[in-house]
């Protein structure tokens, strides 16, 4: 088991966000964990990675409480992570290459080295090209690749995903699947996907969770959540475009 | 709430300021062995922060020397004494001991410190922060301490330029006025002491790390969206103008 989460608690702005969240993630499996817009998704991931700490509760990460590291070790391990932001977060005053390359600095590599390591990222996520380009000249799904590229240039051994596919059309939404279905061939990172798009969720997940009212109200194999009676889930699978109950989309 | 709850809330707030200020300066202190993370930055700060301020306080420094040398002019003309080694004399001390420091701060309070409140805050709201962090970066080693250090360098220097172009404006129109050149001098030399620049200088000292602090504390825990940029922004430039007025007063109550 390398990742995780016991009771985890978290209070925001004066109300609960996470009442008590069990997670396990397992070694090498991309875990969705899906959910309504607000429900605390993303102060999810930011606790997994150390950028919030929790009122209650413990994050072990390979055999190691995270949140009672300091901030020098929690640093050291960040260097195992990788995290794609919801809005990319790119830094605006440096180029796509730069942004990308900003992981390798801490590794002792030549300026040679990493110029190659950077465009092999870019040439994953299909930017090659673009490395001298601002963020400011780019589009909305552009600025997700060069994130991604960023978070996997370290080839980390986990990944964390902040809605990969959200504000994409959905050409752009299902590459963005496939090159995280390719990334996982190439560098079996143990990933966890937040989002609330299904059909993304069920064309890349191992396992899936769902966190309702601040708890996991779900985890399980796709097939078991299509299957599943419980009507918060039945209404959010629902919800979706596609239905799922004819066995129109997916895996079953 | 009554008067005394509020009361309660601002003393409240005030401490929490202090709290997170003095976090953050240790902080920045303990990152300060991260030397790798802030050489470069801090070389690229000391261009924004020293070079690209240079003109602006340069004409500022002309302009408010030329001033001091026909307002002092004018004073001591209405006086009816022997005006002509005194004007360098007087202006002397106003712009080693006041002028140069202040104004120069004063001016670059709306300059330094609104930019690094601005663009640290805008960081902090687009995520680009938190973004540093998960790359394993120290943001603070990254973004605070090369602020922190290239004002506390290039205030003094600075300060130095405003005093040169300073003295050379006043002595400059002290001459057009009809004063002559080694009268103007000699009254310059006349009560000059090392000490009135080297206290100058400890004053922008001072005065530059209340800006860049204040402007660093501000932008790092901005939040709200562009709304919140805009009210650290303008928290930081008025914070920073009051501390400059209040270390003005104490290190003239104890140096002078
Ligand atoms: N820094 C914060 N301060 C106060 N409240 C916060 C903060 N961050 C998040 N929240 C609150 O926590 C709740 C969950 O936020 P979160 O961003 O995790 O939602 P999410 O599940 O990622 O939603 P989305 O799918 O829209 O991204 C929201 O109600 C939000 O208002
Ligand atoms: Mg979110």
């Amino acid at each position: 088991m390398s990742l995780v989460i016991r009771g985890l608690k978290k209070r925001l702005g004066g109300k609960p966000v996470l009442k008590g969240v069990d997670l396990e993630v397992r070694e090498g499996e991309t875990l969705v964990v899906l959910g309504r817009s607000g429900c605390g998704k993303t102060v999810l991931l930011k606790h997994i990675i150390g950028l919030m700490r929790p009122d209650e509760g413990e994050i072990w990460v390979d055999g190691r409480d995270i949140t009672k590291l300091s901030f020098k070790e929690l640093i050291e391990v960040r260097k195992q992570f990788g995290m794609v932001f919801q809005a990319s977060a790119l830094l605006d005053s440096m180029t796509v290459a730069e942004n990308v390359g900003l992981g390798l600095r801490r590794e002792k590599l030549s300026k040679d080295e990493i110029e190659r390591r950077v465009s092999e990222a870019l040439e994953m996520v299909g930017l090659e090209g673009w490395e001298e380009a601002l963020p400011a000249e780019l589009s909305g799904g552009m600025k997700k690749r060069v994130g991604l590229a960023r978070a996997i240039v370290t080839r980390p051994k986990f990944l964390l995903y902040d809605e990969p596919t959200a504000g994409l059309d959905p050409v752009m939404a299902r590459s963005i699947d496939r090159l995280i279905a390719e990334l996982r061939e190439r560098i079996f990172s143990t990933s966890v996907i937040v989002t609330h798009d299904i059909i993304s969720a069920f064309s890349v997940c191992d396992r899936l969770a769902f966190l309702h009212e601040g708890r996991i109200r779900f985890l399980g194999y796709p097939e078991e959540a299509r299957c599943s009676e419980d009507p918060v889930l039945r209404e959010f699978f629902s919800g979706g475009i596609i239905p799922w109950r004819e066995g129109a989309f997916g895996r079953g | 709430m009554g008067p005394l709850g509020h009361i309660g809330t601002y003393v409240i707030k005030f401490f929490e300021h202090m709290g997170r200020f003095g976090t953050l300066v240790l902080q920045t202190a303990r990152a300060l062995t991260d030397f790798p993370t802030y050489a470069h930055p801090t070389l690229k700060q000391m261009v924004r922060i020293g070079v690209e301020s240079l003109p602006i306080v340069l004409v500022t420094s002309t302009f408010t020397g030329m001033v001091s040398s026909l307002q002092t002019f004018y004073q001591l003309k209405s006086a009816m004494v022997p005006v002509h080694t005194m004007v360098g004399s007087a202006v002397e001390k106003m712009i080693f001991l006041e002028l140069a420091p202040s104004l120069t701060a004063l001016v670059l309070a709306g300059r330094v410190g609104a930019t690094i409140a601005a663009e640290l805050g805008t960081m902090r709201v687009t995520e680009q922060i938190d973004a540093l962090e998960t790359l394993a970066f120290n943001p603070v080693a990254y973004l605070v301490v090369p602020r922190v250090l290239a004002g506390m360098v290039m205030f003094p220097i600075l300060t130095i330029f405003s005093m040169t172009v300073g003295v050379v404006g006043a002595w400059v129109v002290s001459v057009c006025s009809g004063i002559s050149s080694a009268d103007f001098l000699y009254g310059m030399r006349l009560f000059f002491k090392p000490w009135d620049v080297y206290y100058g200088i400890i004053k922008s000292v001072f005065f530059g790390l209340s800006i860049v602090s204040v402007g660093c504390y501000e932008g790092f825990f901005a939040k709200g969206g562009a709304e919140g940029v805009g009210r650290a922004t303008t928290k930081a430039v008025v914070v920073a103008c009051l501390l400059i007025l209040m270390w003005n007063y104490i290190l003239a109550l104890i140096l002078l």
